[in-house]
């Protein structure tokens, strides 16, 4: 069993509510903060703790904060990002729905350490019913004087609202979630400047994932050192991960950083193996935007050593071998699953939620989208693997925001490892076509 | 609106065109929109380029009840793209369209963030997880004897 450290609770009756986050020790941490520590402490005892960002990039958390502007007489903003589109994850929900007080405890603590006096939680509009979950424990935070003004006697004043959004996978860009919050189109801004110097309102921001801004409570509870103790190097904490596909248990996982990916794969504990007794054929550890990854170079590296569930080790071998641990959206694919069929959906969500400013991904995500398409419906050509490639290629770097490699990535993958497969896809046709999805399959109508 | 800073209204939009589109019967005319561009101070060409950009506002009218299926990898895998032909032929329409009774419009969106408990579908506040066959016959059978209640939320 291992440690866990925000799903603790999850499964007490009512620890939705304030008395029943309080009788298990909530907001314990703010009385802390607030009343022995200064903000820097915050800081030092969250950089201690080697948090990285949980929303993907693994950012070292102390590391961005400590970025942030203190310009005289200029207000400072918290927004987290409860945007989770993702394809395959969907930790964050769970957590707001189950514990939204640890939330809110998070988002006081780091609001002190930033000395931010007014903080946004922009959350997916889709999650209309967790809007309604977080506003009534907001609620209950201010009748008990968690929020509001002069916390605790401290002097300390927080506003915390919450904003949903209405449909758009590129407002978890952190510079398209503040054009959003402005009441604008997610178009994701250019940088520098940086948000931590001009963000939300020209003022300075910082941006943080749910899970990373839940994990401060228990930073602040035990001490950096201590939260530093758990994981294997710079990959410490606890990770919530989100398994999905073709096994037998998915959901949302809090795992040690460093479980062996077998273990987390095969273990009754967590995702109980793949499901009907198939075979695995590949995994997406990361979230769609992260490299897929062929059964042999799952469970371990190419050097052949145990792959772990750490940020170094999923990443092992680069692009070549490796893959990324992303936002922790951990998808499965059974010996029955086409890559390329996979891939093209894959590609037309990134086609679909390209905001279209920069050349590169706007064209070239319905180039990929158009080609996948043509290949998976068995009328491709083999030049047609190259010219995918290619386009990814030219995507890559080139872009405002890093949708773009989100979006060229997992095709350049498929095509590294699974070569063989588009090629039969080219090579035999009729086959490709008679492989029975229950589905009706149209020509592509417009790109 | 208090949420924002004076001078700030602007970002009161987003929910403001929820709220809109709902009191609407489920979509933004733009009529809606110019008068709702008239209450938040600003032009009606920054009301419409927000709405335009987000998939949640529906932008023509809608059936009482819009099935969003999701269609994104995960879910797949898990036989989304079964279940929406499945109820594409019940329901004898495609993906964006409208039941003659205006009842039902089929959606496709993109993840929804309910991955592991694919394939699903979103009606109003809902999630409807783990779909199969029976379950949109039993759904749709529910819906026109006006049991399904789209707007208030159960855990599950
Ligand atoms: C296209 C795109 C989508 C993103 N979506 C999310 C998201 O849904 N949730 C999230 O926390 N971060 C998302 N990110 C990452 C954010 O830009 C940002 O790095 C993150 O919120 C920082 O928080 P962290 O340091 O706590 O991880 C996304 C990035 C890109 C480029
Ligand atoms: S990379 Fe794509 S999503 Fe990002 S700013 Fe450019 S066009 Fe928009
Ligand atoms: S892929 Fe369908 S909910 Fe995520």
């Amino acid at each position: 069993m291992g440690r866990k450290l925000l799903l603790e609770h999850a499964h007490v009756e009512g620890i939705n509510t304030y008395e029943v986050y309080r009788k298990h020790g909530g907001y314990r941490a703010v009385e802390k903060a607030l009343k022995t520590m200064a903000p820097e402490d915050v800081v030092e005892e969250v950089k201690k703790s080697g948090l990285r960002g949980r929303g993907g990039a693994g950012f070292p958390t102390g590391m961005k904060w400590s970025f942030i502007a203190k310009p005289e007489g200029v207000p400072r903003y918290l927004l987290c990002n409860a945007d989770e589109s993702e394809p395959g994850t969907f930790k964050d929900r769970y957590l707001m729905e189950k514990i939204p007080h640890l939330l809110i405890e998070g988002m006081i603590l780091s609001s002190f350490a930033l000395g931010a006096n007014t903080s946004y939680i922009y959350i997916r509009g889709e999650y209309s019913w967790v809007v309604f979950i977080l506003e009534k424990a907001i609620k209950e935070a201010y009748a008990n004087g968690w929020l509001g003004k002069n916390i605790l006697g401290t002097g300390f004043d927080l506003d915390l609202h919450v904003t949903p959004g209405a449909g758009a996978y590129i407002c978890g860009e952190e510079t398209a979630l503040i054009e959003s919050l402005e009441g604008k189109r997610g178009n994701p801004r250019v940088k520098p400047p940086f948000p931590a110097v001009k963000g939300l309102w020209q003022s300075p921001t910082v941006v943080n994932n749910v899970e990373t801004i839940a994990a401060v409570v228990p930073i602040v509870n035990d001490g950096g050192d201590e939260y530093a103790k758990i994981g294997i190097g710079k990959s410490t904490g606890t990770k919530l991960i989100s398994a999905s596909g073709n096994i037998n248990k998915p959901g949302v996982y809090e795992i040690e950083l460093g479980v062996p990916v077998e273990e987390f794969i095969y273990s009754d504990e967590w995702c109980g193996g793949i499901k009907n007794g198939k075979r695995i054929k590949a995994c997406v550890p990361g979230g769609s935007s992260v490299p897929i990854l062929p059964h042999f170079l799952i469970t371990k590296t190419a050097n052949g050593e145990q792959r772990l569930m750490t940020y170094e080790s999923l990443s092992d071998g680069g692009f070549a071998s490796g893959s990324m641990l992303g936002s922790g959206g951990f998808i499965v694919y059974d010996e029955d699953q086409c890559i390329v069929r996979n891939t093209w959906n894959f590609s037309r969500f990134y086609h679909h939620e390209s905001c279209g400013q920069c050349s590169p991904c706007r064209e070239g995500t319905g180039w990929m989208e158009k080609v996948l398409w043509r290949l998976e419906n068995g009328q491709g050509k083999l030049s047609d693997i190259d010219l995918l490639s290619d386009v990814a290629k030219k995507i890559e770097g080139n872009t405002i925001c890093p949708l773009g490699d989100a979006a060229a990535w997992p095709v350049s993958a498929a095509i590294r490892h699974f070569r063989e497969e588009f090629e039969w896809h080219i090579n035999e046709p009729k086959a490709c076509m008679e492989r029975n999805y229950g589905l009706v399959k149209e020509p592509l109508a417009t790109v | 609106m208090q949420r924002f800073p004076e001078g700030k209204q602007k970002s009161a939009l987003i929910r403001a065109l929820h709220i809109t589109q709902e009191e609407n019967g489920g979509w933004l005319s733009i009529a809606a929109m110019d008068h709702l561009a008239e209450v938040l101070g600003i032009t009606p060409i920054e009301v419409y380029e927000v709405a335009t950009f987000y998939t949640m506002y529906n932008l023509a009218p809608v059936g009482k009840y819009v099935l969003e299926f999701c269609h994104t990898g995960p879910c797949a895998i898990e036989g989304a793209e079964r279940i929406v032909a499945y109820t594409q032929q019940k329901l004898g329409i495609k993906t964006g369209e409208t039941t003659a009774d205006g009842f039902f419009t089929i959606k496709e969106v993109e993840c929804l963030g309910a991955c592991g408990y694919a394939p699903m579908m979103q009606v109003g506040e809902f999630f409807h997880e783990h779909l199969t066959e029976a379950k949109i016959d039993q759904f749709i059978e529910d819906c026109r004897a006006g049991k399904i209640d789209k707007g208030t939320w159960k855990m599950h």
